[in-house]
């Protein structure tokens, strides 16, 4: 029971990052329905600025961490969004009415350029960080096992929660929410009444790459370590989260992320040889979730329209 | 097109334009690189320290802002883009009299470049001036056969010329080497043309099912890991040879391809593009931990070579060798110029799989869904049975090329398997131009034996540096050269492929025909 508990709060922690990074693709995928492939780098991009911005502002001399983390946390995101936003405006907008791959195809090629530039810029061994938010609560004790909530788990949750709250505001309240669902049901009317598609569509990238970059510094405090590679398997779990919740809505990207979360973190804990082979069950979900739940969770069945 | 590209504006405010957007964009460079390219990571005993380049930054940073506005001011915003005379020399328009200077211009300078810096010893000069005068040089040439000769059929000279070079390579290297004792490095470039021979027939694997279908699959690698770990396996366990094991690790791979396929068919593109990705990286994480079968990381090692109908290359004690038969001497070149027919045979039959598959029903199914796979739909054709068959003979033949993967090495392990690996033969076919066969294979020479043979060039190290590596770059050039290729290129570098079939004039259909029923 214990073990159990313990593992439901690592899960819990896990599952709100991978939520983070989901929100963008599903994001993106809501308004013009590709999947953004370059998004879990964009999330790799975020936690090394967050590194390197932090290892700055500690050779600065700004040594009281709460404060350090809120810069990093500014600096990521506004930085991170502008890879967002230049990612768009390179790969995707010249193509949106090119051919059904071509999108697709750019996307795979900006995730290539996306690695390789971090590998050839920073090097392509891990990047270790000391741990920053250290401390934990002990709940209780069973059988001598421990079950501890640590400060980090607690700030990973809490984050994203908050962030989570003002996105949905942000979604359902402002004009900017509208002018998105606008764009999500049809481009060319939202267009004819007024919307800026395109502004529209790259505030969306914005939007997607600073919670991206949220993500990659929560990973970065959580983890402690970090490499050119991670926005790999990270970005395809979160796609899975975001497909498993439904893809284009919002707080389906939290529950799949939730639930993604919560099952590589069980697999790797009870599964027979189950660390080894935690990605092959989240690969594996993903192919389950899109082969017979295509509409996920909370998502709408899709029309295909000729 | 920039959006300020109006006529009629004065050149004025054109450069004014021209400057507002160069210097926006160089915030922009800046924003972007600040952090990732002004800084460096470096570990130290005492934990992670920053080490700043503030010179590269400036440099990135300045190449955005002179490029942004040189190119705003000759190209997108010029009545007359200076790229119009050199695109012209690729087609058969009439030049115009600046088109011949701006080219006159280029070739001088470039001349220029190339002396002076040869004087000054400065191989960066030396290299822009021999690359764009080597482009100039193609252009000219290729206009000036087309103009005497306009009606020749260029593919098909184009296409029998290479093979039959492909052909003829080792053997007159080999003879010539015999007789004139050249100091050629036979055994480098046998090596080093086997290796893109290898990525030529994924390529054209690949482009059955990407170009000729328009399945996206990213995980191609899965059916080359599948065609290597079979042919491994069932020789060092059963002690079978290659030529046994071929088809059967052709057909081992296509009935993964199956098995794979069957289930996520019915998804739309994007889908099956991540669900291929993630079956490839499923295969991959199993070959690493099913350790009693696959020995894990350490991989399988002595993997036996092909036989020439049952004559082996290396000496065996007691036993009939390929040499001993013939009466020649023994060189272990041999070994490796047999290696290299058997890929090129391996290849040409991919190649020509493909060509007759596109003329039969099967083919022109493949390329209707690709186009439309509603209407294909709504014609009649089962697209589940026209996904199937492309994926399983894509995968047939990556099979194929896993096998010779593994008897040419002698050794595999799942570190050759990785995701990287098919998004460079998916690069390849991107690049090539999908469904264009001849197109594939000049990419896949250009982009896998152009960087082998520049990680042995000797002057890059005096232009970008000490410990410079052109293979660190090579990922991040093929990620940029598929961008760039979809937006201006969608079609590829060589991509004009004509359609297999077209209707070029209404006839009226039979009357015996209709009565049948066919019509």
């Amino acid at each position: 029971m214990a073990y159990f508990l313990q593992q439901l709060i690592n899960g819990i922690a896990l599952g709100s990052i991978y939520g983070l990074i989901a929100i963008g693709y599903t994001m993106v995928y809501g308004i013009i329905g590709m999947i953004n492939f370059a998004h879990g780098d964009i999330f790799m991009v975020g936690a090394f600025i967050a590194l390197i911005a932090f290892l700055a502002l500690m050779s600065l001399g700004l040594t009281f961490i709460p404060l350090a983390l809120i810069l990093v946390l500014i600096i990521a995101m506004v930085l991170t969004a502008v890879w967002g936003w230049t990612v768009e405006r390179i790969a995707y907008r010249p193509l949106r009415e090119s051919f059904r791959l071509a999108p697709l195809i750019t996307a795979i090629g900006m995730s290539i350029v996306l690695q390789n530039f971090i590998q050839v810029s920073q090097g392509a061994r891990v990047k270790p960080l000391q741990p920053v938010v250290t401390g934990s609560y002990e709940l209780f004790e069973q059988n001598g096992f421990e079950v501890n909530l640590s400060n980090i788990q607690i700030l990973v949750v809490v984050t994203t929660f908050i962030l989570m709250t003002v996105f949905w505001l942000i979604i359902t309240r402002t004009a900017l929410g509208r002018s998105q669902r606008a764009c999500e049901q049809d481009r060319l009317m939202a267009s004819l009444s007024g919307v800026n598609v395109d502004r529209t569509i790259s505030l969306t990238f914005v939007l997607g790459a600073a919670l991206a970059a949220v993500a990659g510094l929560l990973y970065l405090l959580y983890y402690g370590v970090i490499d050119f590679y991670i926005g790999f398997v990270a970005g395809i779990k979160a796609f899975t989260a975001a497909v498993f919740g439904g893809i284009g809505s919002l707080p389906g990207a939290m529950l799949g992320g939730l639930i993604i979360g919560l099952i590589e973190t069980f697999w790797s804990a009870y599964a027979p040889s189950g660390p080894e082979y935690k990605d092959v069950a989240a690969f594996s979900m993903l192919a389950i979730v899109l082969i017979f739940f295509p509409t996920g969770l909370l998502g709408r069945p899709e029309v295909e329209k000729v | 097109m920039s959006p300020f590209a109006e006529p009629g504006k004065t050149f004025g405010q054109r450069l004014q334009a021209a400057l507002a957007d160069a210097i926006i964009a160089g915030y922009i460079a800046f924003a972007l690189f600040c952090l990732l390219l002004g800084v460096r990571t470096v570990d130290k005993v005492t934990g992670l320290t920053l080490a700043p380049r503030p010179g590269l930054l400036a440099i990135a940073v300045g190449i955005v802002v002179f490029g942004r506005l040189l190119l705003n001011l000759l190209v997108w915003q010029a009545e007359y883009p200076i790229t119009t005379p050199f695109a012209r020399l690729f087609t058969s328009e009439r030049f115009e009299r600046r088109d011949l200077i701006v080219l006159g211009t280029a070739a001088f300078v470039s001349a220029l470049l190339l002396i002076v810096g040869g004087i000054i010893h400065w191989a960066a000069f030396q290299l822009i001036g021999a690359c764009v005068l080597g482009f100039l040089a193609v252009g000219v040439v290729r206009r000036v056969i087309v103009y005497f000769f306009p009606n020749l059929p260029y593919a098909r000279i184009f296409t029998i010329g290479g093979i039959a070079f492909a052909v003829l390579f080792p053997i007159c290297s080999y003879l010539l080497e015999k007789a004139f004792h050249l100091g050629l490095p036979l055994r480098y470039l046998f090596d080093l043309s086997i290796l893109v021979l290898t990525y030529v027939m994924l390529g054209w694997g690949l482009n059955i099912v990407v170009g000729l279908a328009g399945l996206l699959d990213l995980g191609y690698v899965a059916f080359y890991a599948v065609g290597a770990y079979v042919f491994a396996l069932l020789a060092t366990h059963f002690g079978l040879g290659f030529w046994m094991c071929l088809p059967i690790a052709g057909l081992a791979a296509a009935l993964w391809g199956v098995i794979l396929g069957f289930p996520v068919l019915r998804l739309r593109g994007d889908y099956l593009a991540i669900v291929t990705l993630a079956f490839g990286e499923i295969v991959r994480i199993i070959l690493l931990n099913w350790t009693p079968v696959t020995n894990g990381p350490n991989g399988i090692s002595d993997i036996p070579k092909p036989t020439f109908f049952g004559l082996p290359f290396s000496p065996v004690a007691g036993s009939m060798t390929f040499s001993s038969f013939f009466g020649l001497k023994y060189e272990p070149i041999q070994g490796i110029i047999f290696l290299y027919y058997v890929i090129l045979g391996l290849a040409l039959i991919t190649n020509l799989v493909t060509i007759r598959l596109r003329r039969l029903p099967i083919g022109r199914a493949w390329e209707a869904m690709r186009e439309d796979e509603i209407a294909c739909r709504s014609l009649g054709i089962n697209t589940t049975i026209t996904k199937l068959t492309a994926f399983a003979t894509g995968a047939l033949f990556g099979g194929l090329a896993g096998s010779f993967f593994a008897t040419r090495q002698g050794f595999i392990s799942p570190e050759s398997f990785t995701f990287i690996e098919s998004a460079i033969i998916l690069a390849i076919v991107v690049l090539g131009g999908m469904g264009s066969q001849l197109g594939v294979a000049i990419a896949a020479i250009v982009m896998v034996g152009g960087f082998e043979a520049l990680r042995h060039t000797e002057g890059l190290q005096s232009i970008f540096g000490e410990g410079f590596d052109p293979a660190l770059y090579r990922m991040l050039l093929f990620g940029i050269a598929m961008v760039g290729i979809m937006v201006w290129r969608p079609r590829g570098i060589v991509g004009s492929r004509s359609p297999t079939i077209v209707l070029d004039e209404a006839r009226p259909i039979p009357k015996a025909l209709v009565e049948e029923g066919r019509a």
